[in-house]
């Protein structure tokens, strides 16, 4: 049996799928993924629950499934979050160095980052993460640990993921429903940017783009640290409703033609082509036409790059991501999908793998389980945490807890 | 003082080149003629075509055509342009004898009402089967003269447009924002029929002056012929030793050009310089660089006159013409007809001023046809069938049109900038699958 603190699960309620997936780190300290558990998902629409009795039991069947796989006991979770409702910007936080050799301190740098924490939010709305970047001295900037030099006014910039708190709770409450804990509630595009990108690509510069079922979650990293997060609530479903309402099918056919034959491209193959489908007994019921079918495709997925090209515009972030755009999630499976993000966004995109991470190669592989992935990633890194910094945990657990107790 | 005539220039009489008619159409292009006659505009040949019975001759040198039908029972159009129209084909063949002779033909007319709206096209059809040029100067109403005047008003110049060589149009909206709020609603008129005056007086300086620059008017017609575009203007005049710079000045800030935007977008020019007898090469260099540095993509014809007039001052008028790629230079009359109808018909269904309001999101663009895809739409229509054309055609009128959003029905609505991004993006686009 495995000890207990060393295992850490990523729960993600996607739109499409539950996913658990169980991590181990071993006596080297590296993860390796041990476990994977998924069913599908039936009560959420666009990354938010909408049915808690279904998610419930999907949510079961996951955690079964993984604890079965990894043969380990679930008892607390690192649960992903999504949805319409969070964004992200970035935030400032001024401290002055009141000492009089003007020495920076350990409580300083805690001062200054609290000082950041604290915006101005709409009273329905919580702070999910608030993530260092730089540490400005004197309006130097660029620098990364301040403790013992010297200056008369300390900065902070932080990027700050919030979101409305009712919504997140529902999520926190379905697991809590099930006499699992809850360790920390991670945005999954965060989660997914952690399972992708190595520090290098950080550094370089990348977006990460998950495109979900129901939502399409991005991140971008530049200089090593996170510069922008935002959540376009389109996904996959939305590609499926468009061939739905076009080709004039039903939901679920519309979805296992988005599987069998689509896209993301319109080439001379398909074009003139029709499909013929056919009911359980074999007679032709309604021709379909491929072209329609791409096109329809086409136009919805153009779009999600657009707008995610546009906010990243707005951010003035293009320019720097060097390292690329990775895509993950269900979305990314979709045939040339890369092909068509690097024509809308101008710059190199590929799919992303988690190389990060040693373990179950057949979950490692797949697109669709990097959130999960990144989850247990974001776990890894606040353990290790906890062991080295004891005194840095409280202030984290205390906006956790914050946020867990406002219910 | 005599004007300097180039050496080379063959001898000519001193009467007019050019055989010049200027058409008022209607109320007020009567009003509009009227100001033209007392400008300067000697050797030309004025007539006015009404359809009111009691206008009477405002000028012995004035040509009446009164167009009197029995439809009309003498009442004048009553705001109605098909019966303008119907009036005015009627008298196709007075019409165009009218036009007969002249090489150029100025159409003056204020759109939106009945007369102007409904007889200009049909006139400039007249003028232009005669083998005249034909311009038309119109106005279009102010925007607090209703809805339905405006949209009149956008017909005819469609149909205008598709007639005529060129058209150069004055929004009356824009010069509201000219004058001072304090002006009376007659001298509100008179501006705005000064602004349409000197735009014609520019042309009319460029065909009948002979200049230090010449332009011919085989390539002025070159230029107007394939475009059937639509066109603005502006006309600024300075004096004093700064003149080419202030005029400069005031042209690039003019609003009818949108602020020098009119430059950027046109590709067809026409400048045309007056000056005294002391203008000099110079003058016209420092106007002429500026402008060709603004329109780099446009064609520019320029011409340069002096008169005795002019010393000390500098007057340049600019017409910019944008061409307008949705349309075929038709090449018969039954194509031309057919065009101008497909465009009644598609504006008067389309709407085009709905399809300019950002808030109906179900809009297709404007498709744009071939004459003969045209002729098939008509057709259709008439038939009463092609259900999918209608519906779309039916949308543009609903722009809360519900589409049903499938498994999103009940979900909050992903709004991105005014756009429900869960419709299909295919609808949002208005791309067809067909």
């Amino acid at each position: 049996m495995f000890d207990s603190s060393s295992i850490l699960i990523g729960l993600e309620i996607g739109t499409s799928k539950v996913c658990a997936v169980v991590g181990e780190i071993n006596a080297e300290g590296a993860l390796n993924i041990v476990g994977l558990g998924q069913a599908r998902s039936r009560g959420v629409r666009k990354g938010e629950i909408v049915d808690a009795a279904a998610v419930e039991e999907d949510v079961r069947h996951a955690i079964a499934e993984a604890e079965q796989m990894a043969d380990v006991e679930i008892r607390s979770v690192y649960l992903g979050v999504t949805g319409g409702h969070i964004r992200g910007f970035n935030n400032r936080g001024v401290h002055p160095v009141v000492s009089a050799d003007r020495e920076i301190s350990e409580e300083d740098v805690q001062d200054v980052i609290k000082n950041a924490k604290a915006i101005n939010l709409p009273a329905e709305n919580s702070v999910l993460h608030a993530i260092r970047q730089h540490f400005l001295i004197d309006g130097h900037a660029d620098v990364t640990n301040p403790v013992g030099m010297l200056g008369a006014r300390l900065e902070v910039d932080v990027h700050v993921v919030h979101g409305h708190l009712n919504r997140l709770q529902n999520a926190i409450r379905v697991v809590k429903g099930m006499q699992l804990e809850v360790d920390e509630v991670v945005f999954n595009g965060l989660a997914s940017s952690l399972a992708l990108l190595s520090n290098e690509q950080k550094e370089l510069g990348a977006l990460v783009i998950d495109i979900g079922g129901g939502t399409t979650d991005y991140a971008v990293y530049a200089d090593g640290v996170i510069k922008h997060t935002g959540v376009l609530a389109v996904g996959g479903d939305h590609v499926s409703n468009d061939l739905a309402y076009g080709l004039k099918v039903p939901l679920s056919r519309a979805e296992q033609l988005k599987l069998q034959h689509g896209a993301a491209h319109v080439d001379d193959s398909v074009r003139g082509q029709t499909l013929t489908l056919t009911s359980e007994l074999g007679l032709p019921l309604k021709s379909i036409n491929c072209e329609h079918l791409r096109r329809i495709m086409v136009l919805r997925l153009e779009e999600i790059f657009q707008l995610i090209g546009q906010d990243l515009e707005q951010a003035g972030l293009l320019d720097y991501l060097r390292a690329g755009v990775f895509l993950c999630g269900g979305g990314a499976r979709i045939p040339n999908l890369a092909q068509l993000a690097e024509q809308v966004l101008q710059l190199p995109v590929c799919i992303g793998r988690t190389n990060s991470v040693s373990g179950l190669k057949s979950a490692l592989d797949q697109p669709e389980f990097a959130t999960a992935i990144g989850l247990v990633k974001f776990a890894s890194f606040k353990s290790r945490k906890r062991e080295s910094r004891a005194p840095w945990t409280h202030g984290i657990k205390g906006a956790l807890s914050r946020l867990l107790s406002r219910s | 003082m005599e004007p300097q005539i180039p050496v080379v220039n063959p001898p000519e009489p001193p009467a007019p080149r050019l055989c010049v008619k200027i058409f008022g159409v209607g109320t007020a292009g009567g009003v509009m003629l009227e100001q033209i006659i007392a400008g300067d505009f000697a050797g030309a040949e004025f007539v006015l075509v009404s359809t009111d019975a009691p206008a009477t001759a405002i000028n012995a040198s004035v040509k009446m055509i009164p167009l009197e039908t029995k439809l009309l029972r003498g009442l004048g159009t009553g705001g109605d342009p098909e019966r303008g129209r119907k009036a005015a084909e009627e008298n196709y063949q007075t019409l165009k004898e009218v036009c007969a002779g002249a090489a150029v033909v100025f159409i003056v007319a204020g759109l939106g009402g009945g007369a102007g709206t409904g007889i200009s096209p049909v006139l400039a059809r007249a003028a232009r089967e005669s083998g005249a040029l034909a311009l038309a100067f119109v106005t279009l109403p102010f925007d607090c003269e209703g809805n339905r005047r405006q949209q009149q008003a956008r017909q005819g110049l469609e149909q205008l447009r598709a007639a005529a060589d060129g058209v150069i149009c004055l929004p009356n909206q824009k010069v509201f924002r000219l004058i001072d709020e304090n002006v009376s609603l007659l001298d509100t008129f008179h501006t705005t029929t000064q602004f349409l005056m000197e735009g014609a007086r520019g042309v009319w300086r460029l065909l009948m002056h002979r200049g230090l620059i010449e332009i011919h008017f085989d390539e002025l017609s070159a230029l107007l012929r394939d475009r059937r575009g639509e066109s603005c203007f502006a006309a600024v005049e300075a004096a004093g030793t700064t003149r080419a710079r202030d005029a400069l000045e005031k042209l690039l800030a003019h609003p009818l050009l949108d602020d020098g935007q009119a430059f950027k977008e046109a590709d067809g020019v026409v400048v045309s310089l007056m000056g005294g007898p002391d203008l000099t090469m110079a003058d016209v260099n420092r106007v002429m660089e500026q402008v060709n540095q603004q329109c780099q993509r446009a064609q520019v014809i320029m011409g340069a006159a002096v008169h005795e007039s002019f010393r000390d001052r500098l007057a340049v008028t600019v017409i910019a013409m944008r061409r307008r790629n949705d349309q075929h230079p038709p090449d018969s009359k039954d194509a031309a007809v057919a065009e101008t109808s497909a465009e009644d018909l598609e504006t008067r269904l389309l709407d085009k001023q709905a399809t300019a309001r950002p808030a109906s999101r179900f809009v297709p663009p404007a498709p744009a046809l071939t004459p003969e895809q045209r002729e098939q739409l008509l057709s259709r229509q008439a038939g009463g069938r092609g259900r999918k054309s209608s519906s779309r055609l039916r949308q543009t009128s609903l722009p809360l049109e519900i589409v049903n959003k499938g498994r999103f029905d009940k979900t909050e609505p992903t709004v991105h900038k005014g756009e429900d991004l869960d419709v299909p993006t295919y609808i949002r686009r208005g791309v067809a699958l067909n």
